[in-house]
């Protein structure tokens, strides 16, 4: 009885999160095979360095990507990590990308603010100076910045898969806002105001690969997972080593209360 | 301590120490203590909480230094945590994983207390210090989960301080919510004042803790019989049978809330906390952290606020009580047939309040048609909660007392010795 009542417990929590997480949009999200699915699942650095090339040519005009800093792109886990340069700070490509940048600094000696190249501890700088112009910009739409998008949606990574590709003809009959698109995927309604934004070959990958509608939605997925959750490559292959570490722990353990308890009926 | 000390002070500097300061004769009887000898693995959850508190207090305590208690700083501080600070990706998810397991390890130990009786004589104050005990991690929990400050964390903490809001005014109830508030709305204030309260009350918990631990050493532990103890037959001391088998039980317990942390962090929180608050956002769904479900539901079940109010408090209230409410002279409801059967539909009432809580009080549980609208309508969230409650309340009033006076027990071993040598020969 009462380990059918433990089995129960458990399940009970477990219902109880999947109930809650299982409260997003109206509409079947797709669900896309990801590299970095499951215990073991770790990033596609490919992937991802092709995501950051559409968030570079695409998102980045109107998203920003504020709590990643340049040098953290090479770091371990990350799409740009190298071996040959353990502090990412040395890494040619990120020095070569903060460079491509100009950050305002400042105030100097004489309290005036002034231009300097970007620097690798920079973070990616954001496309609006605050939320009122980027508003202004778009129509009156704040453009989130994307940094945690894929860990602030439900199901975040096959929600902006989703997103990205379900740009889909206007239902007959259907109504659309001024200035809003019709996207059956979008978590907050029917109608976005973020335009399509991926178009067959909109971008020309470096690598050669083929960049259809998918292939791009599927890249920059790869890419946003990576810039919401970091470590974590790293904290899996912790766990792994972790859970290792408790379960030959256990065996001791309960080797060592057999052996206290040898002599005593219980 | 009850009994007489175990503790012989052999060296001199021992001898010198025990007699100015005796606080190795405190430890060594705090740990070797008679205990029953039948204690089975729902025991083992008291020990289990002590190394999570601690826990929470070691990765609360880092956190603290890299935190900022501020409204434009405090979302930037968590993601400053988890990518920049040295293991901070590891100390954060600990900490708030941490607490939805601590969460679920008090559940199961009260559970425990209600199904084998420890609540009552001996041990009420045991019970009612363990009660004060939860007051405080619920208070801990919820002003920790406002402390990222995204949109589940002011929207929680609207909600949750609105609560005040019905106490009438004339009862000084508005003033309540301002007092709360530092302000007229949930706001800077709020957070820094929940951050003081966050750091302060881990460490009222502590001191309960001992509390609960000192009262426990009166009586000793209760037990799967429920049976007191009679002779030294019936007992093994705490440290070493038990220290080893509470040790096990950590280490898997760990094993379960380590595959959480690393392999699924984000499972206990709610995606909307990981967008910055903004007050002037409502999300489509408010909801609390899991372990709060519960309550939520109870509160959302009654259609008047302070009614509501009264319920949901008054669904803790209770539990303070219980020890007079259980009326029957068996602890152990393992030989109460009737009060099994209520127990378990009381824990799946829980369960189901928890789901419901996590529903929009609207949502269908099932369809029975659709209306002229061609909207489905059947049996709502809304009306599941209200049934759920009743039971809630029900079980300890009038259940409880009426099942101690009606109920006949099954017959009980003769003590705890008899139950165990009888087990072991398996006839039981």
């Amino acid at each position: 009885m009462l380990k059918w009542f433990a089995s129960l417990a458990v399940l009970a929590v477990f219902s109880a999160s999947g109930a809650m997480a299982s409260g997003g949009g109206e509409h079947k999200l797709k669900h896309e095979h990801w590299h970095f699915d499951g215990v073991f699942g770790t990033y596609d650095k490919a992937a991802a360095q092709r995501g950051f090339q559409i968030y570079q040519e695409v998102c980045s005009a109107c998203h920003g990507l504020k709590y990643v800093a340049f040098y953290n792109l090479a770091d371990e886990g990350a799409p740009f990590y190298d071996p040959e340069f353990p502090n990412s700070n040395e890494s040619p490509v990120v020095k070569a990308l903060a460079k491509q940048f100009t950050i305002t600094d400042g105030p100097d000696d004489s309290g005036d603010m002034f231009d300097r190249p970007g620097l690798t501890s920079d973070k990616l700088p954001s496309p609006f100076a605050n939320d009122m112009a980027a508003k202004a910009s778009n129509g009156g739409a704040l453009p989130p910045d994307l940094s945690l998008i894929t860990r602030a949606r439900h199901d975040g990574s096959n929600y902006v898969y989703s997103l990205l590709t379900g740009y889909i003809d206007t239902p007959h009959g259907m109504e659309i806002a001024a200035g809003m698109n019709y996207n059956p995927m979008f978590a907050g309604g029917d109608q976005i105001a973020m335009a399509q934004p991926l178009y067959e070959g909109s971008v020309e990958y470096t690598d050669g690969t083929e960049a259809s509608v998918e292939q791009m939605a599927k890249d920059v997925t790869e890419f946003l997972t990576w810039a919401a959750d970091p470590k974590m490559e790293q904290r899996k292959r912790t766990g792994w080593m972790v859970m290792i570490y408790l379960f030959l722990l256990s065996l001791l353990l309960y080797g060592s209360y057999r052996a206290v308890w040898r002599d005593v009926e219980h | 301590m009850s009994g007489h000390s175990r503790y012989d002070p052999k060296t001199g500097i021992e001898k010198w120490l025990d007699a100015r300061l005796p606080i190795i004769r405190l430890g060594v009887d705090t740990l070797i203590f008679p205990s029953p000898r039948n204690l089975n693995y729902w025991w083992t959850f008291g020990a289990i909480l002590a190394v999570m508190l601690v826990s929470q207090l070691i990765t609360g305590i880092i956190l603290a230094m890299h935190y900022v208690p501020h409204p434009d700083h405090a979302f930037d501080a968590i993601q400053h945590i988890n990518r920049d600070v040295n293991y901070g990706w590891l100390l954060q998810p600990m900490h708030a994983v941490g607490a939805s397991m601590m969460f679920l390890a008090a559940y199961i130990h009260m559970f425990r207390g209600i199904y084998y009786g420890s609540a009552k004589n001996p041990r009420e104050m045991i019970w009612i210090v363990g009660m004060v005990i939860y007051l405080l991690m619920m208070a801990a929990g919820f002003m920790g989960y406002v402390l990222p400050w995204g949109q589940m964390s002011i929207w929680g903490a609207i909600v949750i301080t609105n609560l005040f809001s019905a106490i009438p005014p004339e009862a000084a109830g508005t003033s309540v919510t301002q007092w709360l508030w530092g302000g007229f709305s949930v706001d800077g204030p709020t957070l820094n004042r929940f951050f003081s309260l966050h750091y302060l009350l881990p460490f009222l918990i502590v001191a309960m803790v001992m509390l609960h631990v000192w009262a426990l050493h009166i009586p000793s532990n209760n037990n799967p019989t429920g049976i007191s103890i009679k002779t030294k037959a019936d007992t093994l001391d705490f440290h070493p049978y038990y220290t080893v088998k509470d040790a096990f039980a950590i280490v898997v317990f760990l094993m379960i809330f380590s595959w959480f942390l690393f392999f699924m962090p984000d499972s206990m929180g709610h995606p909307d906390n990981l967008i910055p608050a903004n007050p002037l956002s409502t999300p489509a769904h408010i909801v609390p952290e899991w372990y709060y479900l519960p309550f939520y539901a109870m509160l959302r079940a009654v259609p008047d606020k302070l009614l509501g109010v009264l319920t949901m408090f008054g669904a803790i209230a209770i539990l303070f009580v219980l020890p007079w409410l259980d009326t029957s002279k068996v602890r152990s409801m393992r030989y109460r047939p009737l009060a099994k059967l209520f127990f378990f539909i009381f824990v799946l009432a829980c369960l189901g309040l928890g789901w419901c809580g996590a529903k929009l009080p609207s949502d269908l549980v099932f369809a029975t048609g659709v209306d002229e609208a061609g909207n489905a309508v059947g049996f709502s969230f809304v009306w599941l909660s209200r049934i759920l409650t009743v039971y809630y309340f029900a079980f300890f009033f009038p259940i409880l007392p009426i099942l101690g006076w009606v109920e006949k027990p099954k017959p009980r071993p003769a003590s705890i010795e008899a139950s165990v040598l009888a087990h072991a020969k398996g006839d039981d």
